[in-house]
């Protein structure tokens, strides 16, 4: 049998007319920026509403605002008939809103039942709780073991500790900041199992994401956030992705042009390539073998944590390998470090823009020296070129359509979009045999996700080399011509990605880690 | 002879004003500040709760005003660092010098005189004693078992997340440094009125630093903050037996002893701990950064 708590939720099944949750003409500045103006909207009992919009458009704003994190500076919300002003989270789930974050808040070194304790307002004692989280998951089918640490737990179930946490709320709206941008295919389903049921229990969901389609085919309705407005309000299973994306954009979407291309010579091979993990949370790599061929883009997939740093630090030359595990055509490359291989001509663009592919705090034309300064002559005997790198630098932001007052702006002054495209195009205007990406449209908004792909496809064309590392499905599908797998360290052998469907994908990475469908 | 119960009852106190400093200690580090000024907190405790002590006549008087002295002090690197977001490292070791040089300056009319004698408690132990020995416990049970202990942790291992869910970081790091500075403060007062019996210049003599290498030596725990404050209790008692025994080992090396073995302990567990962090046992999370929100 269900809880008490699980039961209370199936109380307002009958729909009403009455919304969950209104807004009306809400506003929030910043200094410099207009977050939210004049957003009005709201939420129907039971309905899967979804928040769309590009990075920056204002949706987290506007869910912080809800959830009590930022105050609007005007507007107006309810919650059923009452006015909603939180001045901080906790009034706002005493009220009956709760919150799954974008990045999991989370406590690592803590207890998952000690992580759910501190979500709730009043928790029960300790044993009551621990009794209440195992039924409770069991009965929403994402059982949770009360006493484990956060840091031993997958993407996935630290996902179902945040839902649990916001379950046993018991709420009257459920805000989900982008939940599925580290699940596989089969755990997003299972996600949206347990959705539709709450849904059905008359709980209402309001839903953030960057992907359409699972927009698409879940969310019964939708509402486009631009520049921190709303711009529109749909049925979004009555538009397709691309006209959702246009909306999104304010314009038409660039059309992904994957032609031309012809596999040639094989440029780098990679044979046997084994590493221990490189810390207690790492992967170790094992036994990986893959070739690559001038003009081919390979994906390879796989959730999160299963050896995409490992891999690529030991293509970029971060991490060493044994002698002749790596080889660029026909070099050995094994036993060099980042910069012979980027002389030899194998680039790579780490998943960590800020703090790993750029160094927050210098200028963008610094960071271009960091990688280009020997393929591009930025640095001769041992001397910064400044006028080169600064002009190296002026040509990416160019090149790449860069949006910065300069290339003396800081790298962390530029938007996750932004600082992509400069990243991406940083490495690609240096021409290389073989481009190293991982996760290169990661929180970039759709406009520019897709200029990045456009210019790796491109550079393709050109005859360079290019893997692709992505949690994006979609994205693998979009570009690559061959598809492997990466799961606990093991690359999968490729398949040609013509014919692959999503279904297959999700079973090659490895399954649902034992999820099963809601039992409500 | 070396008699073992009194060898121990010796350890015991000996290690009471570095039990106090690192359990304070402790629940600051467990709320995600890193504050080096423990020795600074300590003399100025010292100086304080001996001057109160001795003007009053009332040792136990003395130890609140070295308390509440401690935390005096200590709120001036709260404001630093949690206000002004000043750097914690820097703040913590500028604390140091400023409460070494500010005892230092005002303990001059304190010198040569002496303290009131301490009542005895059970055991022929020090009432302070005792309380250092409650504190063990109570500090325990407040991280691991209520409610403002999960928040003060949950604060100290992910600051974000605290505040996302609405928990006051500011406002819970403010009075665990507070705590800190109070508990610095008796231990401090511990050495001046209950130990030496009198007031001298630099009397701490690097206890606080001791107090910040056991917290880290025990895996930010209440029962390992005992188990170190013993071990260096220990060896110190046993090198000043060897002392008056009169071994042949230089004495400079005998005074070195509790600091050399301090260390010693400190470098093995924490080359051990380094990876262990899926096992719960590590630093908190966001120990030592600063913390601040956009509304």
């Amino acid at each position: 049998m269900r809880s008490k708590q699980v039961k209370d939720l199936t109380k307002g099944t009958e729909l009403t007319d009455m919304p969950v949750f209104r807004a009306k003409g809400l506003g929030k500045s910043y200094p410099g920026v207009r977050a939210n103006d004049d957003v009005s909207f709201h939420v129907m009992p039971g309905e899967i509403h979804a928040l769309l919009g590009e990075n920056g458009a204002g949706k987290s704003t506007l869910v912080k605002m809800i959830y009590g994190l930022v105050r609007p500076d005007d507007g107006q919300m309810w919650l059923g008939d009452g006015a909603h002003a939180p001045s901080d989270p906790r009034v706002a789930r005493t009220a009956g809103v709760a919150m799954v974050f974008q990045h999991f808040s989370l406590f690592d070194a803590l207890t998952v039942a000690e992580n759910i304790a501190l979500g709730m307002e009043n928790p029960p004692p300790r044993r009551e709780l621990s009794a209440r989280i195992t039924k409770v998951s069991h009965d929403f089918g994402l059982p949770l073991n009360p006493a484990r640490r956060i840091v031993t737990l997958s993407a996935g179930e630290r996902q179902r500790v945040e839902i649990i946490r916001c379950l046993l709320q018991n709420p009257r709206l459920l805000i989900m900041d982008e939940p599925t941008s580290v699940l596989t295919p089969q755990e997003a389903e299972l996600l949206f199992a347990t959705l539709r049921k709450l849904a059905a229990a008359g709980t209402a969901i309001l839903y953030i994401s960057h992907k359409l389609d699972e927009i698409r085919s879940h969310c019964d309705r939708a509402t486009i956030l631009r520049h921190g407005k709303v711009v529109d309000s749909c049925d979004p299973r009555a538009h397709s992705a691309r006209d959702l994306a246009a909306m999104m954009v304010g314009g038409q979407m660039r059309q992904i042009d994957r032609s031309g291309r012809q596999p040639g010579a094989v440029l780098l091979e990679v044979r046997a390539l084994s590493q221990p993990a490189p810390n207690a949370e790492g992967t170790a790599l094992k036994d990986i073998a893959l070739t690559l061929r001038a003009g081919e883009i390979l994906g390879i997939g796989g959730v999160a944590g299963n050896g995409q740093e490992e891999l690529l630090a030991a293509l970029s030359g971060e991490v060493r390998s044994t002698p002749g595990t790596v080889t660029l055509e026909g070099a050995d490359l094994s036993a060099t470090g980042p910069e012979p291989r980027r002389v030899a001509g194998l680039l790579s663009a780490p998943e960590d823009r800020l703090g790993h592919a750029a160094v927050p705090d210098f200028s963008l034309t610094e960071n271009t020296l960091l990688t280009a300064g020997s393929r591009k002559s930025l640095v001769r005997g041992g001397l910064i070129d400044h006028k080169a790198a600064r002009d190296y630098a002026l040509a990416v932001i160019e090149g790449f359509d860069v949006r910065t007052p300069g290339p003396h702006v800081a790298a962390r002054a530029l938007s996750g979009g932004n600082l992509q495209k400069f990243v991406i195009g940083r490495e690609v205007m240096q021409n290389p045999r073989v481009l190293v990406v991982n996760q290169p449209t990661w929180g970039v908004d759709a406009g520019a996700a897709a200029s990045v792909r456009q210019s790796l496809l491109d550079l393709a064309r050109q005859g360079a080399g290019v893997i692709v590392i992505s949690q994006d499905l979609d994205e693998l599908l979009e570009l690559s011509d061959r598809f492997c797998a990466l799961n606990e360290g093991r690359l999968s052998p490729p398949v040609p990605t013509d014919g692959l469907t999503l279904d297959r994908i999700g079973l090659m990475l490895g399954g649902a880690h034992g999820m099963e469908e809601a039992h409500l | 002879m070396i008699d073992p119960l009194s060898v121990f009852l010796l350890l015991i106190s000996a290690s009471t004003p570095i039990l106090f400093a690192a359990l304070g200690e402790l629940v600051v580090e467990r709320a995600g500040v890193l504050n080096l000024g423990v020795e600074g907190m300590m003399i100025t405790g010292a100086l304080a709760g001996f001057a109160a002590a001795y003007a009053s006549g009332n040792p136990f008087l003395g130890f609140l005003v070295a308390a509440l002295a401690g935390a005096t002090i200590s709120l001036l690197f709260a404001a630093l660092t949690q206000v002004f977001l000043a750097n914690q490292v820097a703040s913590g070791l500028a604390l140091t010098l400023f409460g070494l040089g500010l005892a230092a300056m005002f303990g001059k009319p304190f010198e040569g005189v002496k303290a009131p004698a301490m009542p005895i408690g059970p055991l022929r132990i020090n009432w302070i004693v005792w309380l250092g020995l409650v504190m063990v416990p109570v500090v325990w049970w407040f991280l691991n078992r209520t409610r403002r202990g999960l928040i003060l942790r949950g604060v100290g291992e992910n600051h974000e997340a605290a505040h996302a869910l609405g928990y006051d970081v500011r406002l819970t790091r403010l009075a665990a440094i507070a705590f800190g500075g109070a508990m610095a403060g008796v231990g401090g007062a511990f050495i001046s009125i209950a130990t030496v019996l009198q007031w001298t210049e630099g009397m701490t003599a690097g206890a606080g630093w001791i107090a910040l290498a056991i917290v880290v030596f025990s895996n930010w725990t209440a029962p390992g903050v005992l188990a170190g404050a013993w071990l260096f209790g220990g060896v110190t008692v046993l090198q000043l037996r060897l002392q008056a025994a009169g071994v042949a080992v230089p004495v400079q090396l005998l005074s070195m002893a509790p600091y050399l073995a301090t260390i010693i302990v400190l470098v093995a567990i924490s080359a051990r701990q380094k990876y262990s962090r899926r096992a719960g046992a590590a630093a908190p999370g966001s120990l030592g950064t600063n913390f601040h929100a956009l509304r």
